[in-house]
């Protein structure tokens, strides 16, 4: 399919990697590799983190030591795993469907998106369209417990992350950052622009490994008014 | 059966092994900066390794024990006492209930550890005791400790009041870790090469093993800054985010370098210069703002035997830690 690289990332955990890009196929492929891997762990394996386009695992070096007794190093081991992994799995995903997440982007929340437009040449108005007329894939979860890191956002509204990070972002703040949108679940410092605020809670600390957006998931964002945000975000 | 914080630490946080497993979900493992000495820690009072420890910065709590106790205290060295006296560390102490621990002045090291033999009573969040201060679940109502929180600990078989030998207020158990090696030559911290170390110009190369580097006051749980000669890759590199390890040497944009710690973010964007080896992140987790650093790289091998080597020793100890107390409850009864 393409190239990938296997490096360890520290005596216990080791990454494959594809490369830095955002394509979709090659998110697909690194969530098959987790499904493969969720299905025939290695003993000592602890976690599986997959990113845009590298999966990582970490484990108990010691465990697959004793485990497995590598002729070499545990690392040559977990790299013959991946190696597996990645000629066993294959895709089986379908589109899921689309979920629909409401944002408010009056510039009282929005704290960037007057910025933002200026920087684009654009109206605040043009900012809600192009942004609300993408269906983003979900390509992982990372940062924060529950940040979805989503994209693509359209070309005319790519812009980098700040320079200096806010100390303090609320949660739900809804930023840009290059070709990828996200939200903030919890408050937190943060350097993405923020065009938005939603009043989804995406982390509930007693479900947080049910998450509302997951990997894989495709999602849409919708206009609401600042009104309809206070309305919303009522518990 | 519980102690009560009767003054507040700078930062007291229940801690253990780590939360792990959940990396997909973007909750990060967490748990002890010195995994080793909160081992020992448990291991010296005959727990599970995993069991909930305190974790103390300085300045330190001051704790009540409303009960008898068999503790230990591992970790830095704060100068622990009981109403006054000097108690040691990394040795097992019966504690006589009513008596004030406390760490009046950090003489090494950056974090102690508190383990009460049964462990502490807390609710597991995501199958850990370790406390999520971002998330703010985990670990004591996902905070650092504060005056008036009263914390149990479980209710062991054994009889920890009976094997008192005299009224002292604690009286010290014969054995204890000789654990010199793992914090010997402390500033030397040896490294894996990261992905990203080739796409680094030559002069970065040498500059990393061949200067001192000084941890920053900003340092904290999550990262350790460091200032020192500034870093360069040959080409700028724009990254998707991809997982990172505690003990993850990343390059920022302005040069600099920040080695990820137990707190870290499951995944970063950043330049992998080198990941400090396991073995390694006791004695950098007992570094404090100002001391240096002088880096070292050896091969993932060498890393590997290492770190089978601390563990190996840490099973030994355990073994050898579980008979000590058998013997003298043994001793106790006959």
């Amino acid at each position: 399919m393409s190239e990938y690289k296997i490096f360890p990332i520290g005596d216990s955990a080791s990454t494959i990697d594809f490369g830095n890009y955002i394509l979709e196929a090659l998110n697909k492929k690194v969530m098959a590799m987790q499904r493969w891997l969720q299905q025939n762990p290695f003993e000592g394996l602890e976690d599986i983190i997959i990113a845009y386009s590298s999966l990582s695992v970490i484990y108990d070096a010691d465990q697959v030591k004793t485990r497995y007794k590598p002729e070499k190093t545990v690392f040559d081991f977990i790299k013959e795993k991946l190696h597996e992994a990645y000629e066993k799995s294959f895709i089986v995903e379908k589109d899921s469907l689309v979920k629909r997440i409401p944002v408010c982007y009056d510039p009282a929340v929005a704290l960037d998106i007057t910025f933002v437009a200026g920087e684009k040449n654009l109206q605040v108005t043009d900012i809600i369209r192009l942004h609300t007329s993408v269906i983003y894939r979900v390509y992982m979860i990372g940062f924060q417990p529950g940040f979805p890191y989503m994209a693509s956002v359209d070309s005319r509204i790519t812009i980098p992350r700040k320079e200096k990070p806010r100390v303090f972002v609320p949660s739900g703040s809804v930023g840009l950052a290059g070709s990828q949108t996200g939200i903030y679940p919890v408050d937190s410092p943060g350097g993405w622009q923020i065009i938005g605020r939603t009043p989804i809670r995406l982390f509930n600390k007693l479900k947080a490994n049910a998450l509302i957006i997951k990997p894989g998931d495709r999602v849409q964002f919708y206009e609401i008014n600042l009104k309809e945000l206070g309305r919303l975000s009522k518990p | 059966m519980s102690i009560v914080i009767i003054k507040p630490g700078i930062l007291d946080t229940i801690q253990d092994t780590g939360r792990t497993g959940q990396g997909s979900f973007g909750i990060n493992t967490g748990g002890a900066m010195d995994r080793f000495a909160a081992m020992m820690a448990n291991i010296l009072t005959g727990n599970n390794v995993k069991e909930a420890v305190i974790e103390i910065h300085y300045p330190g709590p001051q704790i009540l024990f409303e009960n008898d106790a068999l503790i230990c205290i591992t970790g830095a060295d704060f100068t622990a006492g009981l109403n006054d006296e000097p108690l040691p560390s990394w040795q097992p102490v019966l504690i006589r209930k009513n008596t004030v621990l406390q760490f009046p002045v950090s003489k090494k090291g950056a974090r102690a550890y508190l383990a009460v033999q049964g462990g502490f009573v807390i609710d597991k969040w995501l199958n850990s005791y370790s406390t999520n201060l971002k998330a703010g679940i985990g670990g004591w109502k996902g905070r650092k400790l504060e005056k008036g929180d009263e914390i149990f600990f479980k209710q062991s078989k054994r009889c920890v009041s009976s094997l008192f030998k005299s009224e002292n207020n604690f009286q010290i158990l014969r054995w204890r870790a000789d654990i010199g090696k793992v914090y010997e030559q402390p500033h030397e911290i040896f490294f894996i090469r990261g992905y990203e170390w080739d796409e680094l110009t030559r002069e970065s190369t040498e500059a990393l093993e061949e200067s001192n580097f000084i941890i920053r006051s900003s340092s904290d749980r999550m990262g350790y800054q460091l200032k020192g000669t500034h870093l360069h890759l040959a080409e700028k590199k724009e990254m998707v985010s991809c997982a990172v390890s505690f003990g993850t040497i990343q390059l920022l944009p302005n040069g600099n370098l920040v080695v990820l710690m137990a707190d870290h973010q499951t995944t970063g964007g950043y330049p992998r210069i080198g990941h400090i080896i396991s073995a390694h992140l006791p004695k950098l987790a007992q570094l404090r703002p100002g001391d240096n650093i002088r880096f070292k790289a050896i091969d993932i091998d060498k890393a590997e035997e290492q770190l089978f080597f601390q563990q190996h020793e840490i099973q030994i100890w355990q073994r050898a830690c579980a008979e000590k107390l058998n013997s003298i409850y043994a001793e106790h009864r006959s």
